[in-house]
C-alpha cells in the first residue's frame, strides 16, 4: 500500500523508496564497471566500421568471401540446430522418462561442452573424425570425409550447441502431464496423436528456445571450428575466422566491419531468444501450471 | 531396492490396461540407444582421445611434455588470469546483484539484458573490441604508443579479453537467486541496527553461497578456457602472451600430437572438476540457473 502512495506522490522516481542500503554505490559500480568493460568496446567497434565509407563497407561485407564465410557459417549453424532439435529431444526425453544405469553420469556429462574448453573439442573432435580416426575410418569406406570439410563443421558445431537444447528442453518435458497422456490413451490415441496434440505443444516453445539459444552459440563459435574445418576460402572458413584474418592483415576496418554484421545479428538473434522465451512464459501461465 | 521397482513396474502396467508392452520396451531401448550412441559419437570419443592421445607414447613422455618451459610459462599465465579475473568478476556480479534484486528502479530488464550481452557475441568479437580500441591503428593506440604501454598482445589484453567474455557468469546467478529469495531478512537485519556490509557478511552471503560458488565455478573453467578472444588480443608470442588453449594451437600445428593433448588433459580435468563441483552443488537442492 505504502509503495503505491509513494509512487504516485513521486511518478517520475527513478527508483522505488527501500530501507535497503548501497543502491548508490552497487547500482554506480554496475553500471561503471558494464560500461567500461562492454558497452564502450563495442561501441568502439561499431565506431570503428564507420570509418568506412557507405559504399566501402558494403563492398566489404558483400565480398565473395565474405558471402562464402556466411554461407558456411549459417548454414552449418542451422544444420547444427536443426540436428540437436531431434537428438536433443530424444536425450532430453531419454533422461526425464527412463530410468537407466548410469543415468546421472550422463545427466552431468551433458553440460561436458559448457566446462570444456573449446580448444580441446576442437583438436579431440578433429582427431576422432580424421581419415583414420575412431569414427573417421568407418567414414571413409563410404566416401565420407568428415574433418577438413563442412560436415566437420556441423559436427563441431552440434556438440557445443548439444547442453543448450537439452537442458531448455528437459525442465519442459518434466512438466507434460502424465495423466492427460493416460487419459488421452484410454480415449484411444495412438502413441504419434499423444505426442503431437499433447508433448509437442507443451514443449514447442522450450524446444524453439533451445534451437534459437544453439544457433546463435554456433554462429560465434570459433575455437572448436578453426580445427576440423581446414580453413579454405569460400569453402571451409567461417565469418569468426575471416575477421581474424582481417586483423591479422590489419585491415581494423575490414574486421570491423564483419564484426558489426556479427554483432547486429547477435542483437536480432537475442531478441528473438527472449520473445520466444516471454512466449513460453505467457502459455506456461495461461494452462494454470 | 528391487522390491520397489518390481512394485513400480506393477503399478505401470496395473493403471495402463491394454497397453503394448512390447511396444513401450521397444521405445525405452530406441531413446536410450539413441542418445547413447549420439553422445559417444560426439561427446566421449572425443574425451577419451584426449587421454589416449595424451598417452599415445606412455607415461614418460607424457610427464615429459610438462617439462617444456613454454608449458609451464601457458599454465602460469592462465593461473594469473584466473586469478585477477574471477574475483573482479565475483565483486561485479555481487555487487550487480545486490543492486537489481534488492531495489526496484527504471531500466532494469535493460540492465540485465545489457549484462548478458557478453554471452550473445562471438567470442572473436570479444577480442576484437580491444584491438580496435588499444591495438596500434585502434582509436587509443598511438598515445598508448607514444607512452609505451602495451595492452594487446600483452597481459593487460589477455585479462580484458578474458573478463569480457566470463563477464555475466557470477551476476545471472545470483540475480535471479537474490530476486527468489527477497529481502526480508535483510530489511529485518537493517531496521534491528545492522549496518550495511553486516547484513551482507552475515545475512545475504549465506544465503546465497551456493548459488555464487555455482557461478564462480563456471566463470572460472570459461575463464580458464577461453580460446577465440583471447587469440585474438594475445599475439600468440610463446613464453610470453600464450595461455594453455593458445598453447594447445601451436603444438597441435607443430604436429606434436602429445605435447598438445597433455595441455589438453589438464583443461579436460579442470572441466570434470567444475562438473563434480556443479553436480555438489545441485545436491544442496540448488539448481542453476
Amino acid at each position: 500500500m505504502n509503495v503505491a502512495v509513494e509512487t504516485r506522490s513521486a511518478p517520475r522516481a527513478l527508483r522505488q523508496p527501500s530501507v535497503l542500503p548501497g543502491f548508490g554505490l552497487t547500482f554506480g559500480f554496475t553500471t561503471f564497471f558494464l560500461s567500461a568493460v562492454v558497452l564502450v568496446p563495442l561501441a568502439a567497434l561499431v565506431l570503428m566500421s564507420l570509418r568506412l565509407s557507405w559504399s566501402e563497407f558494403w563492398e566489404v561485407i558483400l565480398d565473395p568471401r565474405a558471402i562464402g564465410s556466411y554461407r558456411l557459417s549459417f548454414g552449418a549453424s542451422l544444420l547444427a540446430a536443426s540436428i540437436n532439435l531431434v537428438f536433443g529431444f530424444i536425450i532430453a526425453w531419454t533422461l526425464v522418462r527412463y530410468e537407466f544405469p548410469g543415468k546421472r553420469i550422463i545427466d552431468a556429462l551433458i553440460d561436458m561442452p559448457f566446462a570444456l574448453p573449446t580448444a580441446v573439442s576442437g583438436i579431440a573432435l578433429t582427431t576422432v573424425f580424421a581419415q583414420n580416426g575412431w569414427i573417421g575410418q568407418y567414414l571413409e569406406p563410404f566416401g565420407i570425409k568428415v574433418a577438413y570439410t563442412w560436415i566437420g563443421v556441423t559436427v563441431a558445431l552440434t556438440l557445443i550447441g548439444m547442453p543448450f537444447m537439452v537442458r531448455t528442453v528437459q525442465p519442459a518435458l518434466a512438466e507434460v502431464q502424465k495423466d492427460l497422456e493416460d487419459a488421452a490413451e484410454t480415449l484411444g490415441a495412438g502413441r504419434f496423436h499423444i505426442f503431437r496434440r499433447i508433448i509437442l505443444p507443451t514443449v514447442l516453445p522450450a524446444m524453439l528456445t533451445g534451437f534459437a539459444l544453439a544457433f546463435a552459440r554456433a554462429v560465434g563459435e570459433y575455437g572448436s571450428v578453426i580445427f576440423i574445418s581446414g580453413n579454405l576460402p569460400m569453402k571451409t572458413e567461417i565469418t569468426p575466422l575471416l575477421i581474424v584474418i582481417k586483423l591479422e592483415e590489419f585491415d581494423y576496418r575490414g574486421a570491423a566491419a564483419l564484426g558489426t554484421v556479427m554483432l547486429f545479428i547477435s542483437f536480432i538473434m537475442l531478441l528473438a531468444i527472449n520473445l520466444l522465451q516471454a512466449w513460453g512464459r505467457r502459455r506456461h501461465t495461461r494452462t494454470g501450471r | 531396492m528391487a522390491n520397489r521397482a518390481a512394485q513400480i513396474f506393477v503399478d505401470e502396467h496395473a493403471t495402463r490396461p491394454g497397453r503394448d508392452t512390447l511396444t513401450t520396451a521397444f521405445a525405452r531401448a530406441f531413446f536410450i540407444g539413441v542418445s547413447l550412441l549420439f553422445l559417444a559419437a560426439l561427446l566421449f570419443a572425443p574425451l577419451a582421445t584426449v587421454f589416449t592421445m595424451a598417452l599415445e607414447k606412455g607415461y614418460e613422455a607424457y610427464l615429459a611434455s610438462f617439462a617444456d618451459p613454454d608449458t609451464g610459462a601457458a599454465i602460469r599465465l592462465t593461473l594469473l588470469t584466473a586469478a585477477v579475473v574471477v574475483p573482479i568478476n565475483t565483486v561485479f556480479g555481487l555487487a550487480a546483484a545486490w543492486a537489481i534484486a534488492k531495489f526496484e528502479f527504471r531500466g532494469k530488464s535493460v540492465l540485465i539484458t545489457l549484462i548478458d550481452l557478453p554471452l550473445a557475441v562471438s567470442p572473436v568479437i570479444s577480442g576484437l573490441v580491444y584491438v580496435l580500441l588499444f591495438g596500434l591503428q585502434g582509436w587509443f593506440g598511438l598515445w598508448l604508443q607514444e607512452h609505451d604501454i602495451s595492452i594487446v598482445f600483452a597481459l593487460p589484453g589477455i585479462i580484458l579479453a578474458t573478463m569480457f567474455v566470463t563477464f555475466p557468469y557470477v551476476a545471472r546467478e545470483l540475480i535471479p537467486l537474490m530476486q527468489q529469495l527477497g529481502n526480508d531478512e535483510e530489511e529485518a537485519a537493517i531496521t534491528l541496527g545492522a549496518g550495511a556490509w553486516m547484513t551482507f557478511f552475515r545475512v545475504t552471503l549465506p544465503k546465497v553461497r551456493w548459488g555464487l560458488v555455482y557461478g564462480v565455478i563456471l566463470c572460472n573453467a570459461r575463464a580458464m578456457g577461453e580460446f577465440g578472444a583471447v587469440s585474438v588480443v594475445s599475439g600468440h608470442i610463446r613464453g610470453v602472451t600464450n595461455t594453455m588453449p593458445l598453447h594447445i594451437e601451436i603444438l597441435y600445428n607443430e604436429y606434436n600430437f602429445v605435447g598438445a593433448f597433455a595441455v589438453a588433459s589438464l583443461l579436460t580435468l579442470l572441466a570434470v572438476l567444475t562438473l563434480v563441483v556443479k553436480s555438489l552443488v545441485e545436491r544442496t537442492g540448488y539448481k542453476g540457473h
